[in-house]
């Protein structure tokens, strides 16, 4: 099969002029620096030494965080810019949705605009009159399509363009996140359109952040970090190995920021340990106004909370049904009989997800003295995917706490599934009858 | 450079209706519509004619009738300055085209330059109606230059174009010295006033270096001024320096141009 698109070595270095952004040619000569300031001063590598080829025909993904190379890739590919160095090759007609409707005029009206945007990406007059009403149909504009388009609203100005655009019957199509726009039905037009160009043998390049889109649409992806390719293969592999990473990026982003939060709220305690109060003894009246931060007498304290996953190693990412534990030391300065262990978790919004403690589970106090470790067993984490933030106590049986700790912890659960709410309770599907359902492979 | 020179005339398509959208935006939502086109010259002539037959008169007893001489300079003059000053910041503000279409920048400029000589042949109808209305008759022998002289101040326009459009991507305070220099440069230029008037020809031997003077005078003398065409002689010389002014700024575009997407 051969390659619809090709790109060998292709390195982007994007140029900085003068180091500002806009130079002046008042300055320029003041400072004698014309041919200076016309070359650029600083560089910005955006792609470097990257090479993959889309076989024609496929539907190829290219994934990767904000800022890691796939716009300027994308851009590389339609022409817009050229490669520093590298060769790029693309056979065929191609038609890049990067911007939709990036060349409409706002006082003119639609239909004028829909001709000169047709001639912009390479159509005939004639070709645009053939396709007009397939064009104004597919942006369900017909009633407007006379009105200057500067009266449209952002919803109809993009319906427009990625009409326009995917008219050009291109045989290559690059899309750079162009789904994100449009309401739920324009986006399903949308898909099922590029499933008809599929069905006909053209080649799409897809730039998304959209995972599920990758792996269910694409042929084949491509994974940049940084400028570089780091992977390329079966979707589904690639966006695996994409997801991991992400998930280790945010588990050392969730490591220290919860390494400065507890940091800053336990200083004080740190500074006094076991005699008086840890801050002075007053927490928040009402316990849902949830600000982060750490109160009680201090007779007991807690510190070293952590969370285990499977394996038992400590971890902020945790995946939906797998098993959790948390564990936190204890230290009591003098022997205490009057204590009750609580743990509360709460998500992004604040609700309270779980709570409990060891009296309303009826455990009975019986002696805490000296050092003491205190883990709480989840054999299955069966929360739906989202931030959660966790409040640990140690507080007399009447509530007075000796040491609390407010939302000072927080960890990130995942699920393979978009479903939504707060508790995944455990649970299956069937079905009787004549009905007929299968899962995705 | 001569690879995407050659390229050009595949635009013609895209250029044409370009010059037409521009032409229909610039004059919807206004109330007098496309007649502004004839508004704006005709005001402006009659300020000039205000000004030079009544509050300053005495002028030369060959420039009659005045609004015929002077429109016949200040109509390609009207279309050089607004062609410099809209399309030096039409990289700029058709940024979007650059950045996110496929899009050949210099159809940019070129659409500036093309849009005001349209103009500029709507104000050749107000022109000729002047002619009539005072009978005053060019000599239609050597009208057969005036295609010629159009022409040559289109490339001696664009290539001007071309460069200032390029580099006010990079310097964009060129727009406003420009906007200074088209001032002075317009009454360095004898437009308004009779190029043999006695009291400019202490000044007349730098005429020869503008080169806006031979453009004026080449109309003058076409539209206008009874006789010969004199200044034919400066056509040739007048046609290479516009081509060689072309190339260099076609050439200095395109040195700049993988900036541009970059820069703008």
């Amino acid at each position: 099969m051969s390659a619809a698109i090709e790109l060998t070595h292709v390195t982007k270095v994007y140029r900085r002029y003068g180091g500002r952004h806009f130079s002046t040619l008042k300055s320029a000569l003041l400072r004698r620096s014309i041919l200076q300031d016309l070359r650029p001063s600083e560089t910005f590598p955006a792609l470097t030494d990257v090479s993959f080829s889309v076989a024609k025909g496929s539907t190829f993904g290219v994934i990767g965080r904000n800022g890691s190379g796939k716009s300027t890739a994308l851009k590389v590919i339609a022409g817009i810019t050229k490669p520093t160095s590298g060769t790029v090759a693309v056979r065929g007609r191609v038609s890049a949705l990067i911007e939709l409707g990036a060349g409409f005029h706002p006082e003119i009206s639609g239909r004028e605009n829909v001709f000169i945007n047709g001639i912009m990406l390479g159509l005939t007059k004639r070709e645009i009159e053939k396709r007009f009403d397939e064009i104004v149909e597919f942006a369900e504009l017909a009633e407007f399509i006379d009105a200057p388009v500067k009266t449209y609203s952002s919803g109809m100005y993009m319906r427009l363009g990625f009409s326009v655009a995917i008219h050009v019957d291109p045989d290559v199509l690059l899309v750079d996140e162009v789904l994100a726009v449009g309401d739920e039905g324009f986006t399903h037009k949308c898909l099922d359109k590029f499933g008809e160009f599929k069905r006909r043998g053209k080649t799409i390049l897809l730039v998304t952040h959209s995972l599920g889109l990758v792996e269910r649409f694409c042929d084949e992806a491509v994974w940049l970090d940084a400028g570089r390719k780091r992977e390329q293969g079966d979707p589904k592999r690639v966006v695996g190995a994409y997801v991991t990473d992400v998930e280790r990026q945010e588990e050392q982003f969730l490591a220290s920021s919860e390494a400065k939060l507890t940091h800053d709220a336990l200083e004080p305690g740190a500074q006094h340990p076991a005699e008086g109060p840890v801050h002075v003894g007053e927490g928040p009246g009402d316990m849902t106004t949830a600000t982060e931060g750490r109160w009680g007498s201090g007779g007991v304290e807690i510190s070293d909370v952590a969370f285990l996953g499977a394996n038992g190693q400590p971890s902020h990412v945790f995946h939906t049904g797998e098993p959790f534990t948390l564990r936190f030391k204890v230290r009591a300065a003098r022997p205490v009989q009057d204590f009750v262990f609580g743990v509360g978790i709460f998500n992004a919004e604040g609700v309270c997800v779980y709570g409990t403690n060891t009296d309303v589970e009826e455990y009975v106090a019986d002696t805490l003295s000296g050092d003491a470790e205190v883990s709480v067993i989840v054999d299955a984490l069966d929360l739906v995917e989202g931030t959660y933030k966790l409040d640990v106590a140690v507080h007399r049986r009447d509530g007075a706490p000796y040491d609390y700790h407010r939302l000072l912890y927080t960890f990130r659960v995942k699920s393979r599934l978009k479903d939504v709410g707060i508790y995944r309770p455990r649970h299956r599907w069937e079905f009787a009858g004549g009905v007929k359902l299968r899962l995705k492979p | 450079m001569w690879h995407n020179l050659a390229q050009l005339p595949r635009y013609r398509g895209l250029i044409q209706s370009l010059v037409a959208r521009e032409l229909k935006a610039r004059y919807r939502g206004s109330v007098l519509g496309f007649f502004w086109s004839f508004v704006n010259p005709l005001l402006l002539l009659t300020i000039y004619t205000f000004v030079f037959t009544k509050i300053l008169p005495g002028a030369d007893k060959n420039l009659e009738p005045f609004a015929v001489f002077m429109f016949s300079g200040l109509l390609p003059w009207t279309w050089f300055s607004a062609s410099l000053l809209e399309g030096s910041g039409s990289l700029i503000s058709g940024g979007n085209l650059i950045k996110k279409v496929l899009f050949p920048a210099e159809v940019l400029p070129i659409v500036s330059v093309l849009a005001n000589m349209v103009h500029f042949f709507l104000g050749l109808l107000i022109l000729a109606a002047f002619m009539i209305y005072n009978q005053h008759f060019p000599d239609w022998g050597d009208m057969i230059w005036f295609p010629v002289v159009v022409l040559v101040q289109l490339i001696f326009t664009l290539g001007l174009t071309l460069m200032l459009a390029a580099l006010t991507v990079h310097f964009r305070d060129i727009r406003d010295l420009l906007a200074n220099l088209i001032t002075l440069w317009f009454f360095a230029t004898p437009i308004i006033y009779y190029y043999k008037m006695a009291s400019v020809q202490s000044f007349a031997k730098f005429f020869n270096y503008n080169p806006f003077y031979h453009f004026a005078v080449s109309y003058q003398e076409l539209l206008f001024f009874p006789g010969p065409f004199g200044h034919l002689s400066w056509l040739p010389v007048l046609a290479a320096g516009s081509i060689v002014l072309f190339l260099v700024g076609y050439w200095i575009f395109d040195r700049l141009r993988d900036s541009f997407a970059e820069a703008v």
